[in-house]
């Protein structure tokens, strides 16, 4: 009955990783197990900011320590080609407090 | 284990999840574990102009340990039911 997070159906697909320090990576996840540590090929950060546009980082591959990640999203690539990184202005998330 | 059994009786219902760090995501309850992570699908960030994070996803993890709060329907939520479960929980823990 111990099986692990259900993030079988998002292996090979482009996530969206939120971070409990409130980062936003993007990248293609690769593996995963019961702590929710995960693998991710591809991937780049995205910094937003409220007086310029997303930045990306170009980070590779990574692997993201379980206990350290919120959110784990299906990015869905057409929506993503929607939006123009360059006019986002947000200020960036908040950290995680327990 | 009853919030499990609790939040399985829950999928299909439209949930919101907020989170230890601000961010709310409402969305379709699809499926819980034991861990109470929460998978939830139809998502939209609920201040989608604060948090334009999350704009490109429509389907989402959310790890238990990052949850604050799971608002849910009112009409889904069957009270006695829960007073029952938590008072059989009480007696045996």
């Amino acid at each position: 009955m111990s099986y692990g997070p259900g993030l079988q159906s998002l292996i090979d697909q482009t996530i969206s990783v939120i971070t409990n320090d409130g980062r936003h990576i993007v990248g293609i996840l690769k593996g995963f197990d019961q702590a929710t540590n995960i693998i991710l090929d591809e991937s780049h950060e995205r910094v937003y900011s409220t007086k310029e546009g997303v930045q990306q980082l170009v980070l590779g591959l990574y692997i993201i320590r379980g206990d350290n990640i919120s959110v784990v999203g299906e990015l869905d690539e057409e929506l993503d080609a929607n939006l123009d990184l360059s006019k986002l202005r947000a200020h960036p998330l908040k950290p995680v407090i327990h | 284990m009853l919030f499990f059994s609790y939040f399985k009786e829950l999928v299909g219902k439209e949930v919101t999840v907020e989170l230890k760090n601000d961010l709310a995501i409402r969305g379709i309850l699809h499926s819980v574990d034991q861990y109470l992570n929460i998978k939830l699908e139809n998502t939209r960030v609920v201040d989608q102009d604060k948090y334009p994070h999350l704009l490109s996803v429509r389907n989402c993890f959310i790890r238990g340990s990052v949850v604050r709060y799971v608002q849910l329907p009112p009409d889904g939520v069957d009270i006695d039911i829960l007073h029952d479960a938590t008072r059989r929980e009480a007696r045996g823990g």
